[in-house]
């Protein structure tokens, strides 16, 4: 049951960009489209999974002192593996993604899941908070990006990143969506205001939440 | 004339908070006064400023003449947190009162985005040395001004009535998305 909470808290409760605020810059940059904030979320999920177990091993040699320093060679190093394999083998979706893919390093989620929870708690509950957080992380990055490219242009489509295939697309038809497109969701002001939005949402619900009790 | 219009684009056309969407939670975090704002600007100008040229000779003279260009991030990354932790130790000492009034962001500007963009900006772009400078003083900068601005509109705002899930970051946020659309209007400067 606690296991399963540690899942579970970083899925919903505390979810990393719609509540706690953090890994909020390439949130806001990358969701153009649903191709890109998957490829994000991935990644992160990856990052943040292996990083939680190697940090997590490595809890009780690593000195108390230098313990942030360690983090950033540890986590550094895996997301420059992770630049150097999109590279290679999604060429588009490291394009497309650009600068977020190094700068993964500064997300704070994976800092500060590193500092938080793997450098505390054994490997089986760092894989489990990882993959709550990862996966929150991706789903809050879904949900924009999938509101952003609906509303911006009508179409949401995903295409296999390793072979450029489309692999479904759905939308209205194109009159329609360029008679009514709202193409500000594209540019950063629609971002701020999609992120503000959902967040409040999300605030919402929580506190509906609460009163009930 | 080169330089004017890199510096003008970095500074207010290419913002990094409101166009390329970087140092979003010290912008979030410290923007709720504005003297904290202002310390929160001069610590990452320095800081950005300190290691982009630290990291630039390194790359340069250090990295390319190994062939281990590939380890840019790891050497930037490490260049940059030895530099905050410099710049702490100072505050510390010197300006103990801003020291306390930056809490927690001050460790926090390793993970300001800003600062490694810069850094691996000024390599992918292939800055000479003026460009690279001129580069790195006008992003804090531009960073500084919206910083500034935003911590201004959010202190008269502290006593706005806004309705209850809106309150703190998601009215920030909001004003952030108009801030963005008032200065997309400059894009037509340069």
């Amino acid at each position: 049951m606690k296991k399963l909470s540690i899942f579970t808290d970083g899925l919903i409760k505390e979810n990393p960009v719609l509540v706690q605020y953090l890994g909020m810059c390439s949130a806001l940059a990358i969701t153009i489209s649903l191709n890109n904030a998957l490829g994000m979320g991935v990644t992160v999920i990856l990052v943040l999974l292996i990083s939680n177990i190697v940090i997590s091993l490595l809890r009780k040699v690593i000195p108390d002192e230098i313990r942030i320093p360690v983090f950033i060679v540890v986590i550094a190093t895996l997301v420059k593996c992770a630049e150097l394999l999109l590279a290679a083998y999604t060429p588009s979706l490291s394009t497309a993604l650009g600068v977020f893919i190094p700068l993964i390093v500064v997300n704070c989620i994976i800092l500060g899941r590193a500092e938080a929870f793997a450098s505390k708690n054994s490997v089986g509950a760092s894989i489990l908070d990882a993959l709550g957080m990862g996966l929150g992380y991706t789903a809050a990055l879904t949900v924009m990006s999938v509101l952003r490219q609906f509303l911006s242009t009508g179409t949401i489509n995903l295409l296999n990143p390793f072979t450029n295939d489309l692999i479904f697309e759905f939308g209205v038809s194109e009159g329609f969506a360029a008679k009514y497109a709202i193409t500000i969701f594209k540019e950063p002001v629609g971002a701020f205001l999609m992120l503000a939005l959902i967040a409040a949402f999300v605030t919402w619900l929580k506190s509906r939440g609460k009163e009930k009790k | 004339m080169n330089l004017i219009t890199l510096f003008l684009s970095a500074l207010l056309i290419n913002n990094v908070v409101l166009n390329q969407f970087l140092g979003i939670c010290p912008f979030l975090g410290v923007s709720r006064n504005k003297s904290s704002a202002i310390g929160m600007s001069f610590a990452v100008m320095f800081v950005i400023l300190g290691s982009s040229i630290l990291t630039y000779f390194l790359y340069h003279f250090v990295l390319v003449p190994l062939k281990l260009e590939f380890m840019d991030l790891i050497t930037f990354i490490l260049v940059v947190a030895c530099f905050v932790q410099f710049v702490e130790m100072y505050l510390k000492k010197m300006l103990p009162s801003l020291y306390r009034s930056l809490g927690i962001y001050l460790p926090l500007i390793t993970t300001n985005c800003v600062v490694l963009y810069v850094c691996l900006g000024n390599i992918s772009a292939n800055y000479n040395f003026i460009e690279m400078l001129v580069y790195s003083i006008a992003v804090p900068l531009g960073f500084a001004l919206i910083l500034i601005i935003f911590s201004n509109i959010r202190e008269r705002m502290e006593n706005a009535k806004i309705p209850a899930p809106l309150r703190g970051n998601p009215a920030a946020l909001i004003i952030a998305a108009m801030m963005a659309l008032a200065f997309s209007g400059l894009a037509g400067l340069v």
